[in-house]
């Protein structure tokens, strides 16, 4: 699995992995709104979140009709739609894509559902790695925590219902975590990620992924020239404008 | 009469079915739109069924779980290549293991109107990498009986015409730029589907069939062929 650097893409990927609660989107969030800031070309992109396979995602999972295999293949089917339409067109043109959630988060899942690992990379294959993963590692109890705070009614697939863990939904998620847990830190090494602690402050944490980020990818390079240059037809569209604008008033 | 052959999955399979209870028989009839599938098919059924013979029939794009959505990206054309691929491989998942799995394992007979190699075929004549699909498609359980109605180009084009004055973007392959023709394109296209069934026959050992003939004397050969299928219980 080569990544985008050594496929020669002009943009960087950067994932971040981890169980809900681990508090990766808090910190893929504030890395987003520090690359804006600082005048960079950043793209974000979360898990399961294409427009056209919306609606059968969600349909799915509201009548419980997915089994591990179609629950893979439409999550499969997400990523492949982000991927082509958005990911490599950003990629291409040197973006910083931001992923919250990339082809991991399936071995994890899908995995622990039952499905065999080489199917699913196999599935995945078509997807490079990420120039940067940070896997966010809190323990168990402080992720749970986080999620089950508040005892908030969990969904069937997410406390991984249809596994038959637990009747209990809150046990059945305990179970289930645990061992997409297990799954992540066993491919932790092939995959060279960068495992942050997520026990740790915000602030701290996010110093960390900051300093990470500056010393991996060469920031400048993905500037945007500002401000946005206009194509010379849209100029003059506005002066046109401008000045019927004047005769106006 | 010869063994039953114990059921197997071309690759990894499916968690939790073990192929070992997929009893039942599962055909399936294969070919362009135009070669007379459809008619086989219903033919088949009223005859499986008026013999005594429970059948349950399987096709592309009828699934509860996508159908829907996949009839609409393909009407805007907006997907890529890869994602389209998938969205097809989830319409197949969500059929095989809701209806194929459990009919096979309650013995009946599963007649499927086209399969894996219709959506192989697609993607490989787009120059999808064929190990990936293998992979892909490994879920899939391999019939007892494959027969592929194989029907010359110039034939197809006046029966598709006949039928509905106009040919069909993607029966077409209007997408990879053949022509810009659409008659043009459909020749050179159903020349390449027919090519790429050809290559897979020597994998997947299916069964051609002359289907350029009267749709009778098609039925004909296919009762005589699934008869000896279905002998071997």
């Amino acid at each position: 699995m080569k990544s985008f650097a050594e496929l020669n893409f002009p943009g960087r990927l950067i994932a971040v992995e981890g169980l809900d609660g681990s508090g990766k989107s808090t910190q893929i969030y504030l890395l987003k709104r520090w690359l804006e800031a600082e005048g960079i070309k950043v793209y974000f992109s979360e898990w399961n979140s294409s427009e056209i396979v919306k609606s059968a995602t969600s349909k799915g999972k509201k009548r419980e009709l997915l089994t591990p295999t179609t629950f893979s293949l439409i999550h499969a089917t997400d990523f492949a739609d982000r991927y082509e339409r958005h990911l490599l067109p950003l990629l291409r043109a040197g973006y910083i894509v931001l992923c919250d959630r990339y082809v991991f988060t399936a071995f994890a899942r899908d995995v622990t559902r039952g499905c065999p690992p080489d199917w699913v990379r196999g599935n995945y294959s078509f997807a490079a790695r990420p120039d940067l993963t940070m896997f966010f590692k809190a323990d168990l109890e402080v992720s749970l925590n986080r999620i089950l705070e508040g005892r908030p009614k969990l969904k069937f697939f997410e406390a991984g219902m249809d596994l038959n863990l637990s009747k209990d939904p809150y046990e059945s998620f305990r179970i289930f975590q645990g061992r997409i847990l297990d799954q992540y830190l066993g491919m932790s090494q092939e995959f060279e990620f960068v495992t942050m602690d997520g026990n740790m402050n915000i602030e701290k944490q996010q110093v960390i992924v900051r300093k990470l980020v500056s010393e991996r990818i060469d920031l400048k390079k993905f500037k945007r020239r500002s401000p946005l240059p206009l194509p010379p037809s849209l100029h003059i569209d506005r002066e046109t404008t401008e000045l019927e604008e004047d005769k106006a008033a | 009469m010869s063994t039953p052959k114990i059921r197997r999955f071309y690759g990894h399979g499916i968690p939790r079915v073990n192929p070992e209870e997929l009893g039942g028989k599962l055909i399936v009839v294969e070919g362009a739109d135009g070669s007379g599938r459809s008619t086989q098919i219903a033919e088949l059924v009223n005859w499986l069924e008026t013999s005594g013979r429970p059948t349950v029939q399987v096709g592309l794009k009828r699934s509860t779980l996508v159908s829907a959505e996949l009839e609409k990206a393909q009407q805007g054309n907006v997907l890529s290549r890869t994602t389209l691929s998938l969205f097809y491989a989830t319409d197949f998942a969500d059929q095989l293991e809701n209806i194929i799995v459990p009919a096979l394992k309650a013995g009946f007979i599963v007649l499927s109107d086209r399969y894996i190699y219709t959506l192989m075929a697609r993607d490989l004549v787009r120059g999808m990498d064929e190990k990936w699909l293998k992979n892909l498609y490994g879920i899939a359980p391999v019939p007892d009986a494959v027969f592929y109605l194989s029907v010359e180009p110039e034939e197809l084009v006046q029966r598709n015409l006949s039928k509905n004055a106009t040919l069909d973007y993607w029966e077409s392959g209007m997408d990879l730029g053949f022509s810009r023709e659409v008659f043009d394109s459909f020749l050179k296209y159903q020349a390449a589907m027919q090519g790429a069934f050809k290559t897979m026959q020597k994998t997947y050992g299916f069964d051609i069939v002359d289907a350029n003939r009267s749709a009778n004397a098609v039925n004909k050969e296919l009762r005589k062929k699934i008869s000896s299928v279905l002998d071997t219980e």
